[in-house]
């Protein structure tokens, strides 16, 4: 039987694992198109046929983050949305601009593609940091203040670099030839931005926040979750020879940038997490204070429970027949 | 200066309204293209599969619209509207949940399979990924609806401390209006795509396209609607009977009723005035509408002045509702009168293509109206009777609701522009791509038609 001060917990869970997912998946398809080549339109074609059957997918684990936030901690919904308020307007506009783009650049008269790869380009970017300073402002507990501006903008190109990087090792585990070479170029470059990256968040984070630092450099837990920048740095430093070796005879280990970068997404994940738990709103509001009514949670949870299991089945079947290097766009 | 209410209701208006003009093709479209998918499998004609082929273009074009503006929709309820979530969150919050896990997830990745997968899975698993997909499209509008009904006529919940805590969650789902709403709705989607493929196709046609698949997807189009349209004016008689016994103000302003009255005339024209709280121009016939609504000539309709102070504001719910019903009386007669001709002749006079390139996107137009009846009528609440709009607004400064509502309308009338333009840019480019197919095995049914009018 699961109690009443346990639901927000599992929710908080539930609503962490889908930002993650989110992160990785919807990740991969930004940085795709951060990445976009405007000098070469065949790969851009492929570059996008690469993301085709998935971007609308990856968007909706966004749309399930902010639904849980929304009917499981709706006054933490309403506060973070209302601080947020225009960098959140400025996401939706990049949303919407690379999601019409996608199917735009396909049908429009062949002259205008350009115009709509430059958008859909522009609208990936925009999106991305607009949710690496919305992580910012986050971490920062919405403060308005020059630092902590001059921190997000930091953060927005920080996600927008780790977008690039995943994208990258999409690419090297989708495409072959010309383009997977170019794709190890991208990956080794924002590899390298994202590790200073996030150093400086190791770094700074603890310092701004007082409770982060305790929490970091309190025994015993301090000693395993330590574990976590370890791992995540011996991560980056697999992926960096892995990156001088590829692409090797028959392609083989394409596939293990993607899955480290995945990994160390994960971790850093979980550091911030840490940080943070059991706050939804940092130093201001735990999950238990916005937690909405037991009774609905659960209606809820039942529902999840059986249906998330579903979702995964079906997401893998997708990724299943979509599977192996990229071809051309099958249907336009 | 400028008031955040208003500012946060034009903003949810607008975004919704942009929203809702994709759900209203791709929930119907995706049945059809599943109808057409099956006519290629049982005539092996290949036809069937270029009509499937050019409108599943325009579906996904249509379905990208549609998910990029809902997932502005999620984000907007917290943002705008905090007292709904605030006091009706136990209710709203579990149904927008299993829309999202049963439906969002289901529609979004079986599209993948169903728009990239034709060459990579068997004929019949993708026939069966644009099924899920239309189940999906659905489901979502099933639960969506279910929330929406419950905010007019709210059943199967308690009020505590002025929160509402849910009783009976089937109470809930299947509130009172609800089975009316989801029948209107998917009807009203029905028609838009009619009058859209039959819009299109007819401009195809005019532009000098002779071959098969534009004259198939017209007829299969405008026997539909003449289908259609009859059912929708019966369900949206019958939905103006539930309203009538839940919401009698809603339907006072939609009948320009000012006063209580025994055979209450329908008025086809009027111009209500609020301030002297009269109609000026009526054009009416007599008794109908206590006819329509009570079946009696005689029946008591209950007026305005009822509800003074408590009633939605009057003309735009009664012009919305004449352009509704307008528009359904037109879709009603245009189809069969064209029908007519289709089955006597096998095709249409360039007249009457014209007009139905005219009504490309009538379906929109009555969608939208009818939704402005609904959600309008309701006001000033949000939840009939439990919440008001008033009490629902958020405290954001006005100055940045101001500053995103600037923005989303911007680019709303430049994607719609691009949208139109699109669609008729790929009707033109399919005139002449797409193979001649003259000389191709016609089943017996066709045959006629096609050598006439080739
Ligand atoms: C009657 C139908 C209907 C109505 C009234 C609404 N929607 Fe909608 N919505 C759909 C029917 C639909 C759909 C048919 O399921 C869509 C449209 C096209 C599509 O891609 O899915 C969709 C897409 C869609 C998406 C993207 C789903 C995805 O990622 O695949 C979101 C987040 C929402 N909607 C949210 C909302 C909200 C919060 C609404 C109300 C305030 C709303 N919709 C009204
Ligand atoms: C999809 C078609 C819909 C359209 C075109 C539409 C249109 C509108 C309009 C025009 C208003 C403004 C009324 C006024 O302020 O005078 C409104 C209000 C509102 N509607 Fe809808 N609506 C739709 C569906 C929904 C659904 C499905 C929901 C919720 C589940 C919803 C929730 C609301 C809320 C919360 C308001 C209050 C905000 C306001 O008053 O502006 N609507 N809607
Ligand atoms: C011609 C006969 C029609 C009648 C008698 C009729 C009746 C109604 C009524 C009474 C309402 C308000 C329901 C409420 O109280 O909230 C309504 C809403 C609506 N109508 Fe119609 N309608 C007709 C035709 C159409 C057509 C042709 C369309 C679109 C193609 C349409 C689309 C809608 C929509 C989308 C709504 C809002 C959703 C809802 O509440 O169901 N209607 N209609």
């Amino acid at each position: 039987m699961i109690l009443d001060h346990q639901l927000p917990i599992i929710f908080a869970g539930l609503m962490a694992f889908s930002v993650l997912v989110y992160a990785i998946l919807d990740g991969y398809d930004l940085g795709v198109g951060l990445l976009l080549p405007m000098d070469n339109q065949q790969q851009r074609d492929k570059m996008i046929a690469s993301i085709g059957p998935f971007w609308d997918a990856n968007e909706t684990w966004l749309v399930l983050a902010v639904g849980l936030m929304l009917v499981a901690f709706p006054s933490a919904h309403s506060i973070i949305l209302k601080a947020l308020y225009l960098p959140t307007a400025i996401l939706l506009i990049g949303l919407i601009i690379r999601g019409v783009s996608f199917d735009f650049r396909a049908k429009v008269i062949a002259h205008k593609k350009d115009r709509w790869d430059k958008l859909f380009k522009l609208g990936s970017f925009i999106a991305a940091a607009a949710q690496g300073y919305m992580l910012g402002m986050f971490v920062m507990g919405f403060e308005i203040s020059l630092k902590s501006v001059a921190f997000s903008l930091l953060s927005a190109a920080g996600v927008a670099m780790a977008y690039a990087l995943i994208g990258a090792c999409w690419l090297i585990m989708k495409a072959e030839g010309q383009l997977q070479l170019r794709a190890i170029k991208w990956a080794k470059n924002a590899g390298k931005v994202c590790l200073v990256g996030i150093l400086a968040v190791c770094i700074i984070n603890p310092l701004i926040n007082s409770f982060v630092f305790e929490r970091w450099t309190q025994p015993p837990l301090a000693y395993l979750i330590a574990l976590v920048p370890i791992l995540c740095f011996a991560f980056f430093v697999i992926g960096y020879f892995t990156l001088q070796k590829l692409p090797l005879k028959d392609d083989a280990g394409c596939w293990l940038p993607f899955v480290l970068c995945t990994a160390i997404f994960t971790f850093s994940f979980l550091g911030l997490a840490f940080s943070f738990y059991p706050f939804v709103v940092p130093g201001e509001l735990n999950i238990w204070q916005a937690a909405s009514a037991p009774e609905s949670l659960r209606v809820i949870l039942y529902g999840a429970l059986i249906v998330i299991p579903c979702i995964f089945a079906y997401t893998l079947f997708s990724y299943r027949v979509f599977w192996g290097k990229v071809r051309d766009l099958e249907y336009h | 200066m400028a008031d955040v209410m208003l500012l946060s209701r034009i903003q949810f208006a607008a975004n919704i309204s942009f929203h809702i003009l994709f759900p209203a093709i791709s929930i119907a479209m995706c049945w059809m293209l599943f109808y057409f998918r099956v006519r290629f499998h049982i005539s092996k004609h290949p036809v069937w599969m270029r009509i499937y082929r050019f409108w599943v273009k325009v579906f996904a074009l249509t379905f990208a619209m549609g998910v990029v503006s809902g997932i502005t929709m999620s984000f907007q309820f917290g943002t705008n509207w905090p007292g709904f979530m605030g006091t009706v969150g136990n209710i709203a919050g579990p149904l927008l949940a299993y829309e999202i896990m049963t439906a969002f997830f289901l529609e979004a990745t079986f599209l993948g399979v169903m728009l990239f997968g034709i060459n990579r899975v068997p004929p019949w698993l993708h026939t069966l990924s644009t099924f899920i997909v239309a189940i999906g499209t659905s489901l979502s509008a099933f639960w969506i609806l279910a929330l929406n009904s419950w905010m007019h006529t709210p059943t199967g919940f308690e009020m505590r401390d002025g929160v509402a805590y849910a009783v009976d969650w089937f109470e809930i789902i299947f509130n009172p209006s609800f089975p009316y709403r989801l029948g209107h709705m998917l009807l009203a989607s029905g028609l838009t795509i009619c009058f859209l493929i039959a819009g299109i196709s007819a401009y195809r046609i005019l532009r000098g396209d002779n071959k098969k698949a534009p004259n198939l997807a017209l007829k299969t189009a405008i026997f539909l609607a003449a289908i259609l349209t009859p059912l929708q004016v019966v369900m949206g008689d019958m939905h103006g009977l539930n309203t009538f016994e839940h919401q009698p103000q809603k339907v006072a302003a939609m009948e320009g009723v000012w006063e209580t009255t025994n055979g209450a005339p329908l008025l086809l024209f009027a111009v209500p005035d609020e301030e002297q709280r009269t109609n000026h121009f009526e054009i009416a016939i007599p008794k109908m509408a206590s006819v329509i609504l009570t079946h009696d000539p005689d029946g008591q309709i209950r007026g305005l002045n009822e509800f003074e102070g408590k009633h939605p504001p009057v003309k735009p719910v009664f012009y919305g509702f004449r352009i509704m019903v307008g528009l359904g009386m037109l879709m009603l007669f245009s189809s069969w009168v064209a029908s007519y001709f289709l089955w006597r002749k096998g095709s249409l006079a360039p007249w009457m293509l014209k007009f139905f390139i005219g009504m490309t996107f009538s379906g929109w137009v009555a969608t939208l109206a009818g939704w402005y009846v609904t959600e309008i009528g309701r006001q000033p609440y949000l939840v009939s009777g439990i919440l008001t709009t008033a009490d629902a607004v958020t405290d954001i400064a006005p100055e940045n609701v101001g500053v995103s509502l600037a923005m989303y309308l911007s680019l709303y009338a430049f994607l719609l522009f691009a949208y139109i333009k699109t669609l008729f840019y790929m009707a033109r480019k399919s005139v002449e791509i797409e193979e001649y197919d003259a000389a191709e095995y016609t089943p017996a049914r066709t045959r006629a038609t096609a050598e006439e009018s080739q």
